[in-house]
């Protein structure tokens, strides 16, 4: 039993893991334009399918793909930001809903036209198939491979947060956008390369989970709910609230699914109301 | 798609030509077109099966020419997204009240059956299911005639080969809606009455599943062999974790009806499908002069598209709707209905019968394993049980 | 994470046309033309009365979204796990024997009421995300407990063979959907009116500060979490009615109707029409399911992404909904 706890428990970090690297982006946008962008999981989708096409169409191996799943999701996310986007950041928390819902859809129905609707395959490099024994417990080698890209990223992250001028900029937009730019800083700016990063760590995010989470039209819709929870658990605009939120919520998840099977997806939800009602602004959030 | 603005494009046509005839003089009475409702999850988690069907329907009517028995056959496609059964039956009733269609077809899924099968009692209309594969479906409605296929008839043949086969120890994964729960009751009962041991059975959600845990469950059980039910479309997520957790490697064989393998995603799951068994009415892969022009014909039409089981139900609708205005030209929809009992034909997928006293679909059973052949996967037919009924029997 | 008013403030509608008047309840020549609209489509569309009384049933679901959501300002993104009840419990209800249409909705109504109260303790405070996915979480664990209770409820299934008695003994439900459109249309004519009436009063005034400005109402003497559990429980009946609508008039329910798409999409009509208007509701709805009929039929494969440039432009040239915007316009005309 002890042998199946870790097992179970690395499933849930590496899940966790996959959740934390696409919805990281949301967080800090919402919590730095405090933009509802339910559209989030279409730029995870943009990179997947990036990949895919790049696989397929032109043979590129997995792994040179990733790079190119993250620029093209930024660069969408650069596009977006500078027309759309932009021009929402003083409305309504409702019409940002009602836009971004309306962005997923099209980018379902436009996904459907160019890919159709089936889930896509991924040829993995044959170095990251099947499992390694660790400890004595047989680990997925994939799994492994994504637990180390996502911890790489979250200390790049950490690092460019807390240790560059930029990251500095970003934390003080975030903590209160009228004076940091009654500071000189250029707050648009600021969004604009926020939120291009953040939709190239969801494209990333969204090519790496093609064999984890699976990838077709429907992606952004399916898995919308896990990347708000995420953000909610954890706290909008902390990269620590959303990593210990994705870490609780895969764990709980894999785990719940695997000793109780019968009511596995429930234990999410009631876990997720439990926690908002104790932490309302999350558990890193601002205003506890 | 561009073939789907092609085949408007010929929908059309087809309409413009039928204004064009009726403006014609005619010589004996006139005849009514024949509208088809086509009632299929074009969008949403549902739509490959929307596709397939639709696909088919179309080339059908392609192949066999839009006239029948001096009527012109018009198909009227609408989707319901596959997700809200009130959607379903409410264009069943405008199709029925509006269009006055002769016929509806369709059904991606057994709740949208259920929701539309009042709807075909009571315009008494013949309402062909073409996917949704609950057993008890028929009983719903007089009208109803099944030229898909039932679960417990795709899944009882595998018990039985498993018990012949050395597989003692069976964990069970089913997909939790009624179809999974037929083929779940269907495989326990069979295969424990042939002496096996169902080790533990789970049931995945219908949306949203992840596989990940239960797989590693089924793996950590130690059994022959995993048997798994899902619904066309999940077959690929589920492949990715039974490989990627080396379920194979640990010697646990994967059994159950066709769905897993499905042949519309067959090619994406590559050689790490190799040595799946399975139980179906349809193999692409089937050795028959019918079938070898069906699989061109579709592939020629919608290129990059393998022509899977769902397909054959869409073309067998739209046989049995043809043979049934054949019978009976201008017959109403219980005149229809009585013609499409009992009828015979040699399908792509075999021969097949519609049983008089269910309207359900009588046909062989075919069981496969998953080979490579030039490079990509096929479902290698080895073995077969002739006149399998629609409760397995 | 963010000031709870400020979300719901800028979805406020505008007062009276003449700043100064006093609220009051005098039907506006608008509302009277809308209802005629409603009753001249009857007449004007015999073929599309199914539709019809399905925009008029989700019109009701929406009414009771924007008493939350748009008066009071609570945003909730699992309302429809009270339609659900209501449908599941008229459901079986007709499914058991009693197939009385209109006792069976005042139950799917107490259905509706008493969960609504029930989960309303967790929902009157918090931020507005916390509330988003306090609401959702809700909504998506009633999903799965209905989905458990195959043996109540049918399971994924849904829940089938529902025979409906006749309306006051003498209206069966019909093919074409004319005794559906009348009976949804009157139902939703009378609980419009008693959510007017309560809008309009003292009451609906307070919700309307609550919204505006929740730390000042304390200060006036209103008990904001009272309030507020009154409105949800309110709020939560009339979705319960509408559930049972529903079921009664299409004689099944499914499992989407606690699903989380449908109450995305109930938001979304709402916020497209205009929230805290009334009107807006009915009228999002409308336009919505109007366009998705028609953008179905047109293409039945890609008809979800002009319906999504149809949000996205209505978003970007018209703020707060499609009344909102053109209340909007009415004032910038007035001030010139």
């Amino acid at each position: 039993m002890i042998g199946n706890l870790a097992g179970v428990l690395f499933d849930g970090i590496a899940y966790g893991s996959l959740l934390f690297v696409i919805s990281i982006g949301l967080s800090v946008t919402m919590g730095l334009m405090n933009f509802v962008n339910l559209a989030h999981g279409a730029f995870a989708m943009v990179g997947g399918y990036a990949c895919v096409v790049l696989m397929s169409r032109a043979g590129v191996p997995f792994l040179a793909t990733l790079p190119v799943a993250f620029v093209v999701a930024a660069a969408f996310g650069i596009v977006l930001e500078r027309t759309l986007y932009q021009r929402l950041y003083k409305a309504t928390h409702l019409d940002q809903v009602m836009f971004s819902i309306g962005l997923v859809f099209m980018a379902v129905a436009a996904t459907t036209y160019a890919f159709g609707p089936s889930q896509q395959p991924v040829r993995l490099p044959d170095v990251l198939r099947g499992q390694v024994e660790v400890a004595g417990v047989g680990l997925g080698a994939y799994r492994l491979f994504l637990v180390g890209v996502v911890a790489v990223i979250t200390v790049a992250l950490h690092l460019f947060i807390t240790r560059t001028r930029f990251g500095a900029q970003v934390r003080a937009a975030v903590d209160n956008a009228v004076a940091a730019a009654g500071l000189g800083i250029n707050v648009n700016r600021v969004f604009g390369v926020t939120f291009a990063l953040g939709s190239g760590l969801a494209g990333l995010g969204g090519g790496l989970g093609i064999d984890v989470l699976g990838l077709d039209p429907t992606f952004p819709l399916k898995y919308m709910v896990y990347f708000l929870l995420v953000v909610a658990i954890g706290g909008a605009g902390t990269i620590k609230g959303g990593l210990v939120a994705a870490m609780v919520l895969g764990i709980c998840d894999v785990a719940g699914k695997y000793y109780v099977p019968q009511i596995g997806s429930f234990i999410i939800y009631f876990l997720m109301v439990a926690l908002m009602i104790a932490f309302p602004a999350g558990l890193y959030g601002r205003r506890a | 798609m561009k073939s789907n603005h092609a085949s408007r494009r010929r929908l059309l046509q087809g309409m413009a030509g039928a204004a064009a005839l009726v403006a014609l003089p005619r010589a004996a009475y006139a005849a009514d077109p024949v509208k088809i409702g086509l009632i299929l999850p074009m969008t949403g988690p549902f739509a490959s099966t929307g596709k397939q069907i639709s696909a088919a329907c179309r080339l059908y009517l392609q192949r066999n020419g839009d006239t029948v028995a001096g009527r012109k056959v018009e198909l009227i496609l609408k989707d319901d997204t596959g997700l809200a059964p009130e959607t379903t039956k409410r264009i069943a009733q405008e199709l029925v009240v509006q269009d006055k269609v002769t016929v509806l077809a369709g059904f991606g899924l057994t709740p949208l059956a259920f929701a539309a099968a009042p709807v075909a009692t009571e315009a008494k209309v013949p309402m062909i299911v073409m996917a949704a594969g609950t057993q008890v479906i028929p009983q719903r409605s007089p009208f109803i005639v099944r030229t898909g296929f039932t679960l417990p008839q795709t899944t009882s043949p595998i018990a039985g080969w498993a018990a012949k086969n050395r597989i003692k120890r069976v964990f069970t994964l089913v997909t939790d809606y009624a179809p999974g729960l037929d083929a779940e009751k269907t495989f326990h009962g069979k295969f424990k009455e042939l002496g096996g041991e169902i080790v533990e059975s789970v049931r995945t959600p219908l949306r949203n599943p992840d596989y990940g845990p239960f797989l590693q469950r089924a793996k950590d059980s130690k059994a022959d062999a995993l048997f798994v039910f899902v619904p066309s479309g999940e077959g690929l997520a589920v492949m990715k974790q039974f490989d990627e957790r080396g379920l194979k490697q640990a010697g646990m064989k994967m059994i159950g009806p066709g769905d897993v393998v499905d042949d519309d995603l067959l090619e994406s799951m590559g050689a790490s499908a190799a040595g799946i068994i399975t139980s179906f009415h349809y193999s692409a892969a089937h050795e028959s002069p019918e079938n070898r022009a069906y699989v061109d014909a579709m592939t020629k039409a919608n290129p990059g598209m393998r022509p899977n089981f769902h397909s054959v139900g869409g073309w067998d609708g739209m046989h049995v709707i043809y043979e049934a205005l054949r019978k009976a030209p201008n017959g109403t929809g219980e005149q229809l209905v009585e013609a499409m009992k009992g009828m015979k034909w040699t399908s792509p997928r075999g021969p097949m019968m519609i049983d008089p006293a269910t309207r359900d679909v009588v046909q062989t059973i075919y069981l496969r394993e998953v080979k490579i052949v030039n490079g990509q996967p096929w479902n290698i037919e080895f073995d077969k049980v002739e006149n399998v009924g629609p409760g397995g029997v | 994470m963010n000031d709870p008013g400020a979300m719901a403030s800028a979805a406020r509608p505008v007062a009276s046309p003449s700043v100064g008047a006093l609220p009051n309840d005098r039907w506006r020549p608008f509302e009277v033309v809308a209802w005629l609209l409603v009753v001249a489509a009857f007449f004007a569309f015999p073929q599309h009365r199914v539709l019809g009384s399905q925009i008029l049933v989700t019109g009701l679901f929406a009414l009771s979204l924007d008493l939350i959501l748009g008066y009071a300002g609570i945003v909730s993104l699992g309302h429809a796990a009270y339609f659900g009840v209501g449908a599941y419990a008229a459901g079986i209800l007709a499914v058991h024997g009693w197939g009385e249409p209109i006792s069976g909705l005042a139950v799917a109504g107490i259905a509706g009421a008493i969960v609504g109260y029930a989960t309303s303790f967790l929902v009157v405070r918090g931020s507005d995300l916390a509330r988003l996915m306090v609401t959702l979480g809700i909504g998506l664990m009633l999903f799965e407990a209905a989905n458990q209770l195959p043996s109540i409820t049918g399971g994924a299934d849904g829940l089938s063979g529902i025979s409906m008695g006749k309306i006051l003994g003498v209206w069966s439900f019909d093919l074409s959907g004319t005794t559906a459109y009348v009976y949804s249309g009157v139902v939703l004519f009378v609980l419009f009116v008693v959510a007017r009436r309560l809008v309009a009063s003292p009451f609906g005034l307070s919700l309307r500060g609550v919204r505006e400005n929740v730390r000042r109402m304390p200060a006036i003497g209103v008990p904001v979490a009272r309030r507020l559990v009154a409105i949800y429980t309110i709020a939560a009946a009339m979705a319960g009615v509408a559930g049972g609508l529903l079921a009664q008039t299409t004689q099944f329910v499914g499992l989407d109707v606690l699903g989380f798409p449908r109450s995305a999409d109930l938001m979304i009509m709402l916020v497209l029409g205009g929230a805290g208007r009334l009107y807006g509701s009915l009228l999002g709805v409308a336009v919505f399911m109007i366009a998705h009929h028609f953008l179905s039929d047109l293409n039945p494969i890609y008809w979800q992404f002009w319906l999504g440039l149809l949000l996205v432009v209505v978003v970007l040239f018209a703020r707060g909904g499609i009344l909102g915007a053109l209340a909007a316009r009415r004032e910038r005309a007035l001030r010139r």
